[in-house]
C-alpha cells in the first residue's frame, strides 16, 4: 500500500472514450491492500473494462460484503453509486437495489470467505434467481484478513504459508454457478487481463446472471510453493478453453478471423462475443459438458479459465416476475394507483 | 529490443533531463533537494564546483536546462532551475573555508589565458590549485570579460561579480588588467606551456544601410554602447530610441536606454516574434517595462537632417516557406513604415575577430575566419593553444563557456602531464537506495500539483529610475522552498530487477503516467506503438528488461515518469527500487588520470 494519493497528473497522450473521460476518471481512492495484491489487478481491470465501454459512471452500482475483496470498490469508480454492506450480503442487498431500480449496471464484488462460506446461500440463491448483475469473486483460498487460514475455495492438498495441509474438500464456486444456473460464468487470473477485461466487458453487456470467478493471488499468505492459488502455480496450470474478443454496438465488425476458429455470440443488446477456441470440441452452450470438463481437468490439477458458459436466450429475475419496464423506484402515483376501476377488474379476475 | 544497460552513465544521465541539457551537466536535482533542506551553501557548493559561477548563472544563465525540464512535459512550465540557482547564492553562508586552497607549492608549469571572461576564469580555477601557474590577460582592468562589460547592472550587481571572480583570482591566479594581447606569435615566443583563447566575440556586427554614416554621431553598436555604460561613459540616451535586433543584447540594450532617459523605446525586428532569437523571459522582461517589439521590419534606410538622425525607415515583409520548409523574408508590398527617434541602437549579431592570431603560426582558420577546434579538447591545431567560450565556435553563452573551460583544462592538465588528450576521463557515478522503510524513501516523492512561481520584481518606478538598481529580487525562502518542491526528483532511478519480479502487475495498475507494460518483446519502433500509453517521444529511451518467468519484457518509457515512487512502493518483492544517480563530472586533477598499477 502506500499513503500517497496517485498524483492527478496524467499520461498526456491518454485516449478518450466516447464520453470524453480517460481510463483515470474511473479510478476510486488509492488502494489501502498489500503491495502486489491481486485484487488491485481485478480493481484495475473493472476500470478498464467499464472506461472501454464508455460507461457513465453514474449508471454503476457497486456492492460488497466484508473482507479484502469487498474493500476494492472503493478503489474504483469513485463517481459511482456503492454500498459496502454485511458480511455475506451482498447478494441480497443487490438483490433488492436491482428489484427497485433495473436501469443501474449492478457489480457485485466479494471474496471466497464471502461468497463460499459466510455467504454461500446468498450466492446460491442470488444466481439461482437470475439478478441481472455481474458477480467477480476475487478468490485467493485464504483469508487475507485474518492472517491466512485457509477459506473454502482452498484446494485439498495444498499448503499454507505456515507448512499446514488442508485437508477440506474446497468448494468450486463455478462449478456450482454453473448447477444453480448462471446464465454467464467464466474464470480467470487476476495476473492476465488481456482475457480477464473483455471477460468482464462481456460480463456487463449480458443480461442474466454473469459470474466470474477471478483467481487472485494473496501476495502475503498465499503465494509460496505449495498453494494452489500462486501466480507460479496458476501460470503452470493455467488451461484457457478460449480467448474473448468483446465486440461492443458502437463497434463496427471490421476484425476478420480465419473461418472455423471463431465462434460469434449475440448477446440480447447487440453486442457481440468473438470467442477464438483453444480447446478443440469444447462447446460454450453445453452446461453438463462443461460440468465434466471442469472436474475431469481440476482432477488433473489444471484450472480451466476463460468463458466456459453463456445461455443464448438468457432472461433475468425481472423477466421471470414479469415486471414492468420502467424502473419501480420511477413509478409515480399514477402509475401505482391505477383506479377504482382497474382494482375492480383485478377483483373480478380473481373471483 | 536489447535488455537496456543502466550501468552505461549515459542511461540514467539522459533521464535527468536537466542535467543532461545543461552544457557543465551540472546536477540540478540535488541541489533543488539540498535548497528545500535549507543547505544553501551545500547546494552553493554542488553548483560551484561544476558551473562556477552560481550567484551568476542563477542571474544570467541562458536556461537550457528549463526548456529540456520534465515538468514541461507533464505539466506546462518547468522547474525555476537558474532562479533556484541564485537562491543559493543568495543565502548560503560564508563558504570561503570550503574552496579550494591555492597550491602550496607550483609545478612550474605556466599558461597564458587570453581574454578574463567566464571560460578562461573556468580553466584557471580548474588549473591553479594543481599548480599551475594561471595568468589571465584581459584589456579591461577588471575580471569578468562580457559578464562585467555587456550584462546591465540591473540584471548583475557588480558585487556578485566581485565575490565569483575574487574566489578564482584568490587561488593564486595572476590577473594583468589593461594589457591587451595584440600578438599571439610574441605571446607564444614568451614561452608559455600552454595557452588558452577566452577572448570571446568582442564586435558587434553593423548596419551598412543609406543614412549609415551621416547619422554616425546618434547610431551605436549594442555590445559597445552597453559596455561604456557599464564603464561609466555612457549615461543619457536620446527620448526616442529604436533598437534594432531581436537577441538578448537587443533586449539588455532597450531596457538600458529606458532607464538613461529613453521614454519612447521601440524594438525592431526583421523576422516574426516568435523567431527571436531572445530568451522568452528576457523578451517578456522588456515588455513589462513598457518597450513594444514590432515584427517582420527590414531596416531600409536611417533618415537624417543636417548629419542629425531623425529615424528608421523599414520596408514589411511576411514570411513564405518553400516546398522544403525553409523560410523567406519577401516585401508584403505594404507601405514603408517610418520610426522617427533620437538615437538606434544596433543589436544585430556579434562577430569573432582574431586580427591578433598571425596565420602562419600553425593555428589553423576556416573559411569563415574561425579557429578550427576540436569540440570534445578544445584544442586547436597548435600543439599548445586550446580555445574556450565564444571564441571557439561563436557566440553563445556563460554556461558554454564554462563547459569549454572544463574540458580544455582537463586537456592542458594531460598534454602537461604527457597524456594523450583525446582519452577522456569518465564522469564519476554512484547509486544509492532511497529506501528507509515501506513507504519511506530519503527524498520526498509526494508529487507536488503548484504551478511555478514567480520571481517577485522591484517596482517599475523604482527600477526604471536607477540602471544599477537589481529588478529581479530573487525568491525569498518561503517561495524558494515551494518552487523546489515542484522539482519532481528525475535523478531517483527506477530500477527494475528482474528476477525478483512475480508479474502481479501491482506497478502497472498503480503508474499515474501510464509508463509500464509487461509485453512481448519486439523491435523499438514496433514495441513504441503498443506500450500501455504510446511512447512517441523519441528523444526519451525505453527501458527495457528481460528474463521474467512468462517470457515477456518488462518496458518502461521514460519520457514522462513522475519518479514518484508508486511502482516501487507497490511492488510486494522490491523488484523495483529507487535508486539516486547521482554524477558528477571530472575535472582537471589527479582523478581524468588513467589509473596506474603502482610498483608496490
Amino acid at each position: 500500500m502506500t499513503y500517497l494519493a496517485k498524483p492527478k497528473f496524467h499520461h498526456p497522450a491518454l485516449p478518450k472514450n466516447a464520453l470524453g473521460y480517460t481510463h483515470r476518471d474511473y479510478e476510486g481512492a488509492v488502494s489501502t491492500l498489500c503491495a502486489g495484491c491481486g485484487h488491485d489487478s481485478i480493481t484495475a481491470a473493472i476500470i478498464q473494462a467499464c472506461f472501454e465501454l464508455a460507461i457513465e459512471p453514474h449508471r454503476v452500482a457497486k456492492i460488497s460484503g466484508i473482507g479484502c475483496s469487498s474493500k476494492t470498490p472503493t478503489y474504483m469508480l469513485g463517481n459511482s453509486h456503492g454500498f459496502n454492506s454485511v458480511h455475506g450480503r451482498m447478494p441480497s442487498i443487490l438483490t433488492g437495489a436491482n428489484l427497485a431500480n433495473r436501469d443501474l449496471i449492478y457489480l457485485g464484488i466479494s471474496g471466497d470467505g464471502d461468497s463460499a462460506s459466510i455467504g454461500l446461500g446468498q450466492f446460491a440463491h442470488c444466481l439461482r434467481r437470475g439478478v441481472n448483475m455481474v458477480y467477480i469473486v476475487e478468490n485467493n483460498g485464504v483469508y487475507g484478513l485474518t492472517k491466512g487460514q485457509f477459506s473454502a475455495t482452498a484446494d485439498r492438498g495444498s499448503k499454507s504459508k505456515r507448512g499446514f495441509i488442508n485437508t477440506d474438500n474446497s468448494i468450486d464456486l463455478v462449478a456450482m454457478a454453473l448447477q444453480l444456473g448462471a446464465s454467464f460464468v467464466a474464470r480467470s487470473f487476476s495476473g492476465d487481463k488481456q482475457q480477464l477485461v473483455p471477460i468482464i466487458k462481456a460480463a456487463i453487456a449480458h443480461r442474466g446472471a454473469a459470474f466470474i470467478d477471478v483467481i487472485s493471488p494473496c501476495v502475503a499468505f498465499n503465494n509460496h510453493v505449495g498453494s494452489t492459488k500462486s501466480f507460479d502455480f496458476v501460470r503452470e496450470h493455467n488451461e484457457a478453453v478460449n480467448r474473448l474478443d468483446f465486440i461492443s454496438t458502437r463497434m463496427p465488425i471490421e476484425i476478420s478471423y480465419e473461418p472455423g476458429t471463431v465462434e460469434i455470440v449475440e448477446q440480447h443488446d447487440g453486442s457481440k462475443l468473438a470467442l477464438r477456441k483453444l480447446a478443440a470440441d469444447y462447446d460454450v452452450h453445453d452446461r453438463t459438458a462443461a460440468l465434466g470438463f471442469l472436474q475431469q481437468h481440476a482432477a488433473k490439477g489444471q484450472i480451466v479459465t476463460g468463458l466456459l458458459y453463456v445461455e443464448k436466450d438468457a432472461k433475468d429475475l425481472h423477466a421471470h416476475l414479469r415486471t414492468v419496464d420502467k424502473p419501480l423506484n420511477a413509478l409515480d402515483e399514477k402509475d401505482l394507483c391505477p383506479g377504482e376501476k382497474a382494482l375492480e377488474a383485478i377483483n373480478a379476475s380473481l373471483r | 529490443m536489447k535488455n537496456t544497460d543502466i550501468a552505461a552513465p549515459d542511461y540514467f544521465h539522459k533521464v535527468i533531463d536537466c542535467q543532461w541539457a545543461c552544457p557543465a551537466h551540472t546536477p540540478v536535482p540535488e541541489y533543488i533537494r539540498l535548497i528545500a533542506a535549507r543547505r544553501y551553501s551545500d547546494a552553493y557548493m554542488i553548483n560551484w564546483w561544476s558551473n562556477v559561477f552560481p550567484g551568476i548563472l542563477g542571474r544570467t544563465c541562458d536556461r537550457p536546462c528549463e526548456p529540456a525540464c520534465r515538468r514541461m512535459r507533464v505539466e506546462t512550465e518547468p522547474v525555476a532551475i537558474c532562479r533556484l540557482k541564485r537562491v543559493a547564492a543568495d543565502y548560503k553562508d560564508d563558504i570561503r573555508a570550503r574552496l579550494p586552497k591555492p597550491a602550496a607549492r607550483k609545478n612550474g608549469r605556466r599558461i597564458a589565458l587570453v581574454g578574463g571572461g567566464p571560460a578562461s576564469l573556468t580553466v584557471a580555477r580548474d588549473l591553479a590549485p594543481l599548480g599551475y601557474h594561471c595568468v589571465i590577460f584581459d584589456q579591461d582592468p577588471q575580471a569578468g570579460g562580457m559578464i562585467r562589460t555587456q550584462i546591465p547592472k540591473f540584471r548583475l550587481p557588480d558585487s556578485v561579480i566581485d565575490e565569483e571572480c575574487g574566489y578564482i583570482l584568490d587561488l593564486g591566479v595572476e590577473f594583468r588588467g589593461g594589457q591587451r594581447i595584440d600578438s599571439m606569435k610574441a605571446l607564444l615566443a614568451e614561452g608559455w606551456d600552454a595557452v588558452f583563447v577566452g577572448c570571446g566575440a568582442p564586435r558587434g556586427r553593423d548596419l551598412d544601410i543609406p543614412g549609415r554614416r551621416e547619422a554616425a554621431a546618434h547610431i551605436h553598436i549594442g555590445i559597445d554602447w552597453l559596455s561604456s555604460i557599464s564603464f561609466g561613459h555612457v549615461n543619457a540616451i536620446g527620448r526616442r530610441v529604436v533598437v534594432l535586433g531581436g537577441g538578448n543584447t537587443a533586449m539588455d540594450c532597450c531596457r538600458s536606454a529606458r532607464r538613461l532617459g529613453g521614454e519612447e523605446v521601440h524594438v525592431v525586428v526583421r523576422s516574426g516574434f516568435d523567431e527571436m532569437k531572445a530568451s522568452p523571459w528576457e523578451k517578456e522582461d522588456a515588455m513589462h517595462e513598457g518597450i513594444p517589439i514590432h515584427n517582420y521590419l527590414v531596416p531600409k534606410h536611417f533618415t537624417h537632417d543636417n548629419g542629425r538622425l531623425t529615424g528608421v525607415t523599414f520596408e514589411k515583409v511576411k514570411a513564405e516557406y518553400d516546398s522544403r520548409g525553409r523560410r523567406r523574408l519577401v516585401p508584403s508590398g505594404e507601405p514603408d513604415q517610418h520610426f522617427p527617434c533620437d538615437d538606434v541602437l544596433v543589436a544585430i549579431g556579434q562577430e569573432n575577430a582574431f586580427p591578433w592570431i598571425e596565420r602562419d603560426i600553425g593555428i589553423e582558420f576556416d573559411q569563415w575566419g574561425m579557429p578550427k577546434v576540436d569540440p570534445r579538447t578544445m584544442a586547436s591545431t597548435h600543439p599548445k593553444v586550446f580555445f574556450g567560450g565564444d571564441a571557439a565556435f561563436g557566440p553563445k553563452n556563460i554556461i558554454w563557456a564554462v563547459a569549454h573551460g572544463h574540458e580544455a583544462a582537463i586537456s592542458i592538465d594531460k598534454l602537461l602531464n604527457g597524456e594523450d588528450i583525446n582519452d577522456r576521463p569518465a564522469p564519476a557515478v554512484e547509486m544509492i537506495s532511497q529506501k528507509m522503510g515501506i513507504h519511506e524513501w530519503s527524498y520526498k516523492n509526494e508529487v507536488v500539483l503548484d504551478q511555478r512561481y514567480k520571481v517577485p520584481l522591484r517596482d517599475k518606478v523604482v527600477a526604471l529610475k536607477d540602471i544599477k538598481a537589481e529588478v529581479e529580487l530573487g525568491f525569498d525562502e518561503t517561495l524558494a522552498f515551494q518552487e523546489a518542491g515542484r522539482c519532481l526528483n528525475c535523478d531517483v532511478q527506477t530500477v527494475f530487477t528482474s528476477s525478483l519480479c512475480i508479474e502481479c502487475d501491482a506497478c502497472v495498475d498503480i503508474c499515474p503516467m501510464d509508463c509500464i507494460t509487461f509485453t512481448q518483446n519486439g523491435d523499438e519502433a514496433e514495441l513504441r506503438g503498443r506500450l500501455n500509453a504510446p511512447a512517441t517521444n523519441l528523444s526519451q529511451d525505453l527501458y527495457v528488461q528481460d528474463g521474467l518467468k512468462t517470457g515477456r519484457v518488462m518496458v518502461k518509457d521514460e519520457d514522462v515518469c513522475l519518479h514518484c515512487g508508486l511502482c516501487a512502493e507497490r511492488c510486494p518483492t522490491g523488484a523495483w527500487d529507487m535508486q539516486k544517480f547521482l554524477l558528477e563530472m571530472t575535472y582537471a586533477g589527479n582523478s581524468c588520470r588513467p589509473q596506474r598499477r603502482s610498483a608496490a
